[in-house]
This record gives C-alpha cells, structure tokens and sequence, in this order.
C-alpha cells in the first residue's frame, strides 16, 4: 500500500448505474479514487466494490460517510492491510529475443507468474500479487520492453471465515 | 385489482397522502394527464407556466406543510427544466418527488424525440432516482421514493416512467404507509460530554439550522437557549425556528447577519450547532472560525460531522429527539457577563442603509409587517431584498419563511409564494422579489392568476442586479459590469397584462395605498417599490472573511 491509501470494501446493489453513482461522488466531492474493481457476489442481488483511495483521516472519514448516504450502498467496511487479503492481477506482453527468452521466463516464475501467451518474439505473462510486487516484476522487465499491458484493480477480502455480505441486522 | 402504470401512480400518490400536485403537462406523461383527469377529485393538479416553477412550488409546498411535495413533467425539455428546482431542494434538504416521463422503452438511448437521461442528469442532486422499467415494481418504487425523501435528512428523489411502462398493466394492491420514524443515535456519554462543555462554558452561543424548523424543534431550541442562557443565532434556513420575540432571539449570523448574531458567534467560547451545515456564507473564514470556540454539533445527517468544521462533540439523531434528551441531562446555569456583553452588541446595531430613497428597504418590509400576521408565508428571491428580508422580518412561526438557501436560485421566490399559497389553503401569501429575480420567472405570474391566489409581490425596483453590483462596488472598484439592466418594464402594466393588480409606490404613503389594497383583493397584486440603487445590503463580511473584516456600511 502506498503512503495515504486505503481500502474500502463496499457490498452494493447489483443494478445498472450504481457504478455511475459512486465513481459520480467521487468526482464531484473532490476525492480520489486509485483502483475500482466492480463484480457480482455469491448473491446476485448484490455486487462487491474494492476501491482503493487516497486521503487523511478527515477523507476516509467523509469518504465513507458520503457513500453510506447512496440509497444502493449496502455495506462499506474500511479494511486494514493488516487483516486483509489484497491480490492485483498484471497482463503484460513483453518483447522477447532468442537471448533474453530464458532470463524472462526465470523471472516469471521467481515472481509466480505464468507464461500465457507464447510468440517468437513476444511473451505475454500474468503475475498475481501485491501492489508491490507487480510493481517490482514491471520494473525488472521493462529492460527487455514492454509492448503492452493491463493490469486490474485490487481485489480484497478481510482474513478469517467472517461473511461481509450478510447485513448485520 | 389489474391496473395500468399510470392507475399505480396516481393510487399510489393517494396512498402515500398526496392531495396536490404540480406540473406542465406533455407527449411523454400523457396518460398521467388522463388518469389525473379522473382522480381530479382526490387529486388537485396545479398547471405552472414552466417546470422550473412546479418543482419550487412543490418544493415551497413541502417546506410549509412538511409533506412530501409532487411535481409532474414530461421527458426531455420537461425534465430538464425541473433541474434547478430539484437541485434546490437538495441543497435545502426539502422532500420532494418528481415524476418524469420518457420515451417508450424500445425507443430509450436511440436519442428519440424529447428524450434525455434524467436519471443521469439528476443523479448528483437528488437523494436518490429511478428509471423503472418493469411496470410491477412501479408501486413500490414510488412508496420508496416517498419514504426516501423524507427519511433522514429529507430531499428529493426523481423517478422516471418510460411511456409504454405507464401503460403496461399489473397487479396492484394498496399498501399501508410505514410513518416516518424520529431517529436518534447518540450514546450517553457523548449527550453527557455535550453537558460537561455546556456547563463549563461562560459563552455559549446557539447555532440554529433548518434543520430544526424540518424537525419542529423550536420550542426545545427556546429551552435549551433559557436552560444554557445562550443566545440564538439562526443561519438563513433556520430563520423561522424560533420567534423573533424571544428574549434570546438574535437573527440572522454569518455573511450580511445582524451585527451582534455575528460578533457573539465569533465571541463564543462554545458554539452549539443545531441543524446546521456550517455553510461558507455562515462560517466565513473557517479557519478562524474554532479559534476561541469548542463546538458541539448536532444533526440528523452523520455526513455532516466534521464535513466543514472538526467539532469536539457530535450528536447524530433527529433535532428534537436529541435536544430533548440533551436537556434532561443540563443544570439551568446564567452567564450574566456573557448575556450583559452580547446586549452591548445588541446596543451597536446600525443596519440602516445610506442610499437616498424615499424609503429605504428596510421602511418598507416594516410596512409590510403591519399587514402581515404571525402565520403568514413570506417567500424571497435571491438578492439584495432576500439579506433585507432575512435581517429585518421579523418571523414569529417555524415554516413561514420560504427562502432558496443553498443554492441561492433566482427565480425561485414566484414558484414558491404559489406553492406555498397552496399549501397554506389559499391564505394571502407576501413574496419579496427584485427586479432581477422577479424577472426569471415572472410568467408565474399567469398561474397565480389562473389559480387566483392571493399573493402580494413587494418588487424593490432598482434596475439593477443589486447584489453583484454591491461585490463590483466592494471588490471590483465599482466597475459596474452589466448589472445595469436599463429595461425599461412597466411592472404595473405587466400585472395587468397578466390579469393581475399593480402598483407603483415611491414611498411610504404609496406604499401603505398599494398595501390596503393588496391585502384585499381577491388575486395576485404586484407592488413595484422604487428604490436607490445605491441601497447596500449592511453589514458584510467578505468571502473567507472573519468579524474582523465586517463592513458595516
């Protein structure tokens, strides 16, 4: 995690347009928003937000508050990393010669990853991890250049066998 | 029993304890026309001369009886034109539902004849909005919208009904309606931190919001200032709480507040906020704001809490519920210094303006007040008239003063004497206006007529935009960029035109001719009240100012 960022779990309606409502929020009061990953839960009545953002203690505060006034906001747990389960997910295409293949491909496997599109003159790799390490595998290969890449927002969910979902009535 | 989307709206209205409606008919909502044809006898439909105007009368509607109010427009330019009034109410947390229609469902995104995404458009400015698309959840969206806008921290909520949805047919059954709850959240320990700062301060000062008139907590506002011996200071919504015959009464605070409301304000060593958002044009400089004060804040809408201001002591829970709890829990305790010390600033008051009327703005709201009774509706536009208004009326009952708060919208002060004229059953209601303001929605006019509704419009006349023209005095050294508006409007023609009575008053004793005979008359009457363009609005703080930059003339 980088320095003021935290992580903001939130159980939504799964309807069109709650996407709109809370990034239209964000926007409109001013606070930032470093990753959203939107997706259905176990329950289809209900889709869960994994927003990354960024402020003091004033912004997490407000932040939260404000998104518990949208009618579809269900649940919002702020999570601490400490107790959380946080995995980013890295498509990268790398530029590949006879010479370098085999140092790349060492690498993808120093780091976990998998070699998932295989071309004579390009790999395309998918690593999972922390913020960090993604950070650290783009790093070391963008010696060999990068031709392209995607890399999705957080995920995360608290540790333990607790269920976020279910409403505490 | 089977029935169509637009039966399920109008049984549905009458179930959640709709009476009156506002609107412009049109292509997209046609069928709602009909049905309210056939409802007309449950249903009393007022037709306004622009949306615009329907939804401030819905929202002036709802502000004085605290119903929920209803405003009826088609898709496209209808829904558009809603949108200041929506955002109004928003800003002013009024509860109003406005019910929009829109093109048939196969014909949505194609960019059809008058259709636009009202729900897209509306989406930041109301609580929440619906597009509904399966006429079976029609009924209990509309029993959601009513519980939305008034749960909590009131508002309003848009819902949208494609035009082949209004004609889909379905089930329906009436529902009982869920009444709406007082919350309150706060613990024993902050109500007795909120005691401890209490008896320990030596100045207290009352900060009162609209939130208490929402929430009719005007009477435990009065105990709680005579209990804390505190004076009470009133943001602009919160004008009407209190009477302004209470010994601890001191008007308006903030950017053009009454001198002593202000200076005790920022004298206080403790500030009980009630209701309140600690708005810019109340707070000015905020930075300086908590320099000597400790502050407990108190409202309804737990987003409030340290938004604008980091306070000591926050209560969440409906106003009455809280300070009704809060005062079980105080010592009666007397600050005579404190008091003897804010009566001194009582003492220094000098609001009257310097400009060369015949009569100066604040001769004539006295006038007025001498035709007026303690339960008469008084709306304002946005201006110069609206601070005179704001800092000399003096309002005696809670949801008498209608005024646009937040958003501070021209135009609003016709649609809401009409809508609040209604709502009062029809008692003669005064609007405030200028010449600008008056300007915006003066077609207005036709619907007071049409309606017969007994308003009593006090034009101040300046021919010019008076409160910009007072920052290009103060700021802009008097470079008078367009807000001289040289139009040359004969307003009592125009209210004859319009079917209305006008009048010209140039002073006093016109004035008190024009008011005889408006305070009589059957329907609407225009007084057009000549004044100095020179007349400033006084005192004023500058944006971000504190009392130390106050101007008092």
């Amino acid at each position: 995690m980088k320095k003021g960022q935290f992580i903001l779990s939130v159980l939504v309606a799964n309807h069109a347009g709650v996407l709109t409502r809370v990034s239209g929020l964000f926007s409109r009061r001013n606070y930032n928003i470093d990753s959203l990953n939107v997706a259905v839960t176990e329950d289809p009545l209900f889709s869960r937000m994994t927003i990354i953002a960024r402020g003091d203690q004033t912004v997490r505060e407000q932040i939260t508050k404000q998104l518990s006034k949208l009618h579809d906001v269900k649940k919002i747990e702020l999570l601490t990393p400490e107790k959380t389960v946080l995995r980013e997910h890295l498509l990268i295409k790398i530029r590949v010669t006879k010479k370098t293949r085999g140092e790349i491909v060492e690498s993808v496997n120093i780091f976990r990853g998998r070699v998932v599109d295989f071309n004579i003159d390009a790999l395309t790799v998918e690593v999972t991890g922390e913020s960090d390490k993604l950070d650290a595998f783009i790093k070391f290969v963008s010696q060999f250049g990068i031709l392209e890449m995607c890399r999705a927002g957080a995920l995360a969910v608290k540790r333990g066998a607790g269920n976020d979902n279910k409403e505490e009535e | 029993m089977k029935a169509t989307g637009t039966k399920v709206i109008i049984e549905t209205l009458i179930e959640q304890g709709c009476d009156t409606v506002f609107g412009y008919p049109g292509g997209a909502v046609l069928s709602i026309y009909d049905e309210l044809y056939r409802h007309s006898d449950k249903i009393r439909h007022i037709t306004c001369a622009h949306e615009q105007g329907a939804a401030h009368a819905a929202d002036a509607y709802a502000r004085v009886t605290g119903k929920t109010g209803v405003v009826i427009a088609t898709s496209g330019p209808g829904a558009t034109n809603l949108v200041t009034g929506i955002a109004n109410a928003y800003l002013d947390s009024s509860p109003i539902v406005a019910i929009t229609g829109n093109v048939p469902l196969s014909l949505l995104g194609k960019d059809s004849f008058q259709e636009v995404d009202i729900t897209g458009v509306t989406m930041p400015i109301t609580k929440h909005n619906y597009i509904v698309k399966d006429v079976n959840e029609l009924a209990d969206v509309i029993r959601e919208t009513f519980f939305i806008a008034q749960s909590g921290r009131p508002g309003p909520v848009l819902i949208d009904v494609p035009k082949d949805v209004q004609t889909a047919v379905c089930n329906f059954e009436h529902k009982k309606t869920v009444k709406k709850e007082r919350e309150c959240f706060v613990t024993e320990e902050q109500l007795l931190l909120a005691a401890k700062l209490i008896s320990q301060s030596e100045k207290p000062y009352i900060y009162c919001g609209g939130g208490v008139v929402i929430s009719q907590a005007g009477e435990e506002i009065a105990k709680l200032a005579e209990k804390t011996d505190s004076p009470i200071g009133f943001s602009m919504m919160g004008l009407s709480a209190v009477s302004a015959d209470n010994p601890y009464w001191l008007g308006m605070t903030g950017m053009h507040g009454r001198f002593a409301s202000t200076k005790a304000h920022s004298e206080a060593d403790l500030i009980i906020a009630v209701g309140v958002r600690f708005s810019d044009r109340a707070t000015g400089n905020r930075a300086k704001y908590t320099q000597n004060a400790k502050v407990i804040h108190i409202d309804i809408d737990p987003a409030e809490i340290n938004k604008n201001i980091s306070v000591h002591c926050s209560l969440v829970g409906d106003v009455k519920e809280v300070v009704t709890k809060l005062l079980d829990r105080l010592e009666k305790k007397t600050n005579t210094q404190w008091m003897d010390a804010v009566q001194r600033m009582k003492n220094l008051e000098t609001m009257r303006s310097d400009g060369d009327s015949a009569m100066h703005p604040e001769d004539i709201i006295e006038k007025v007040m001498e035709y007026t009774k303690d339960s008469t509706i008084v709306a304002t536009d946005v201006g110069q008239h609206q601070m005179w208004v704001a800092q000399y009326y003096r309002f005696k009952k809670p949801r008498t003063h209608l005024t646009s708060g937040g958003l501070g919208a021209m135009g609003f002060g016709m649609g809401a004497a009409i809508g609040g004229c209604v709502a009062s059953g029809g008692k003669r209601t005064v609007l405030f206006t200028g010449d600008g303001s008056f300007g915006m929605n003066l077609i207005e006019l036709a619907t007071a007529v049409t309606y017969s509704l007994p308003l009593v419009i006090i034009l101040f006349n300046n021919g010019v935009l008076g409160m910009v023209r007072q920052w290009q005095h103060a700021f802009f050294d008097s470079r008078y960029s367009h807000t001289t508006l040289d139009r040359k409007t004969d307003f009592v023609k125009l209210a004859q035109a319009f079917g209305a009575a006008g009048y010209r008053a140039t002073d006093i004793k016109t004035l008190e001719e024009a008011l005889e005979n408006a305070f009589k008359i059957q329907g609407p009457t225009v007084i057009d009240c000549v004044i100095d363009k020179e007349e400033k609005v006084y005192p004023m703080i500058p944006p971000e100012g504190s009392i130390d930059d106050i101007i008092t003339r």
